[in-house]
């Protein structure tokens, strides 16, 4: 048996089917991963995401130390209640890990994910030394994540008028607090919502009211497809320790300026731009197959490069149901031309777009 | 739960068989697998016409979260497939014992039906 969220029983009385993630006894799908997938683009979904790690960070040199950790710059974060996304780079710029950033009124709160979860608190609290910083983490309070269409307006039914009224006003990746609950316009389906954080004690009595009001449970399937059609990356898969942001579709997220901020991981990050520039750092992009057939994680994918043999590898796949295909990440030389995926054994052309397939129920690529 | 008709025959592979009044068999997959691959988007269907052998791969299935060979449960020819499920491949999760079939096979020697499992016996190995 695995660690398990205050909403453990929620889970089995909604019929969910649970499996280990990360340690996690988690749901993966309650009836049908399709269905839950095309209620979040459609109508709302809640998922409990209670197993990712919730870190605030404290103290009087919290802001000038988190421009060190990590590669996009907090000074970005100009109000209270702003959220910023951020990889954290080691030496070498490999990707320790992928997190969300929000300003409090008082220092920060990071979540970070739930399999990286000892190794992130150890490398913060490594790189913490002589620094007026406190790092602490919050195992006390489960995260609701409410997405689709429908979801602010589903959960600010449920709250008071006037934290409904602020919650309505808040623009994407805004956040406020009320009380012990810490409100959220962020999330990883592409969809409108809301990740809520809240004492683990009063979240089951949340998620009844959310499923009375005609919000669907949603499991760990579909969150990935949504994210995948979202062309969200997901760490451990799509990048880890061994990839740099450059070839992960993530250098919008590093603040090159000032250049005089020093983060861990800057210089070498650095060095490798130029190799980008030339073209000789891999890129990670979308793959679409329009013919029958699943693109997937480890699979081959064959290509050219100036007419020469070359290869590069799938990192995430999936079928997409929103556009009933599919779609996948892949990691392959930035000039590659004439890709075909290893499918089974035949050699099947798939198309290049950008990574980012679905937004707001619709197609996005060309 | 599963359901494990009493009426059919199962593979340890997750095929199921039933003996039709005309000695041909008709194929599809169990319950206990459709619910092991959730939500199916494509099957390669058998060919129709073709002689196979028992254990011999004659399918695929694709799910959201995986893809999987099924496997002829008795050597024969087959004799028709169910077409509807290449459009709706989905009619498997939903009624895999009934409009979920696969194909039927003109088995080629009625004994090597006894080599498969009863509904108690494939239970137990779904445990």
């Amino acid at each position: 048996m695995g660690f398990q969220t205050p909403l453990y029983q929620k889970h089995l009385d909604a019929g969910a089917r649970i499996v280990d993630f990360g340690g996690w006894d988690m749901p993966i799908q309650y009836q049908s991963l399709i269905e839950e997938h095309h209620a979040v683009r459609q109508h709302a979904g809640v998922f409990d995401v209670s197993h990712m790690t919730i870190v605030d960070v404290d103290g009087p040199d919290a802001r000038r130390w988190l421009q060190y950790l990590l590669a996009n710059d907090v000074d970005k974060l100009d109000v209270t209640g702003r959220a910023l996304y951020s990889a954290m780079l080691n030496e070498q710029g490999g990707v320790v890990d992928d997190l969300i950033v929000y300003r409090r009124e008082v220092g920060y709160r990071l979540v970070v994910n739930c399999g990286t979860r000892e190794k992130d608190l150890r490398w913060m609290n490594q790189h913490a030394s002589g620094w007026q910083v406190q790092i602490q983490e919050r195992p006390e309070l489960a995260i609701l994540a409410v997405h689709g269409p429908e979801s602010i307006d589903k959960v600010c039914a449920l709250l008071a008028p006037a934290l409904a009224e602020r919650v309505r006003a808040l623009g994407n990746f805004r956040s406020l607090e009320d009380g012990s609950w810490f409100i959220a316009r962020t999330g990883y389906t592409g969809e409108r919502g809301l990740e809520l954080m809240l004492p683990g004690n009063e979240a089951p009595a949340l998620w009844d009211a959310l499923l009375q009001a005609g919000v669907r449970p949603i499991g760990l399937g579909a969150r990935d497809t949504l994210r995948l059609e979202a062309g969200m990356n997901l760490y451990g898969h799509d990048m880890d320790e061994s990839v740099l942001p450059l070839a992960a579709n993530m250098e919008q997220t590093i603040a090159w300026e000032p250049a005089t901020r020093d983060f861990i991981g800057r210089a070498a990050v650095e060095q490798q731009r130029a190799a980008q520039r030339e073209g000789h750092l891999p890129i990670l992009t979308g793959l679409v197959l329009e013919e029958r057939g699943v693109l997937r994680e480890g699979l081959r994918v064959v290509c050219k490069v100036n007419g020469q043999p070359a290869e590069g590898i799938i990192t995430s796949g999936t079928f997409s149901p929103t556009l009933k295909h599919s779609i996948a990440l892949a990691r392959i030389p930035a000039l590659a031309t004439d890709c075909q995926v290893d499918l089974r054994g035949k050699l099947t052309p798939v198309r290049v777009v950008k990574p980012n397939f679905v937004r707001f129920g619709k197609k996005v690529f060309e | 739960m599963s359901s494990f008709p009493d009426n059919l025959k199962y593979a340890a592979t997750h095929e199921w068989v039933r003996v039709e009044a005309d000695g041909s068999v008709t194929v599809g997959i169990t319950d206990h697998a459709q619910e092991l691959l959730g939500d199916i988007v494509f099957i390669d269907l058998p060919t129709d016409g073709a002689s196979v052998s028992a254990k011999q791969e004659i399918s695929v299935v694709e799910s959201v979260k995986a893809a999987s060979d099924i496997y002829a449960p008795v050597s024969g020819r087959i004799i028709a497939i169910n077409k509807a499920l290449i459009d709706s491949p989905e009619i498997v999760n939903t009624s895999p014992y009934g409009d979920g079939w696969f194909c039927r096979i003109q088995p080629a020697d009625a004994a090597e039906l006894n080599a498969l499992m009863d509904a108690d016996a494939y239970a137990k190995i779904c445990e």
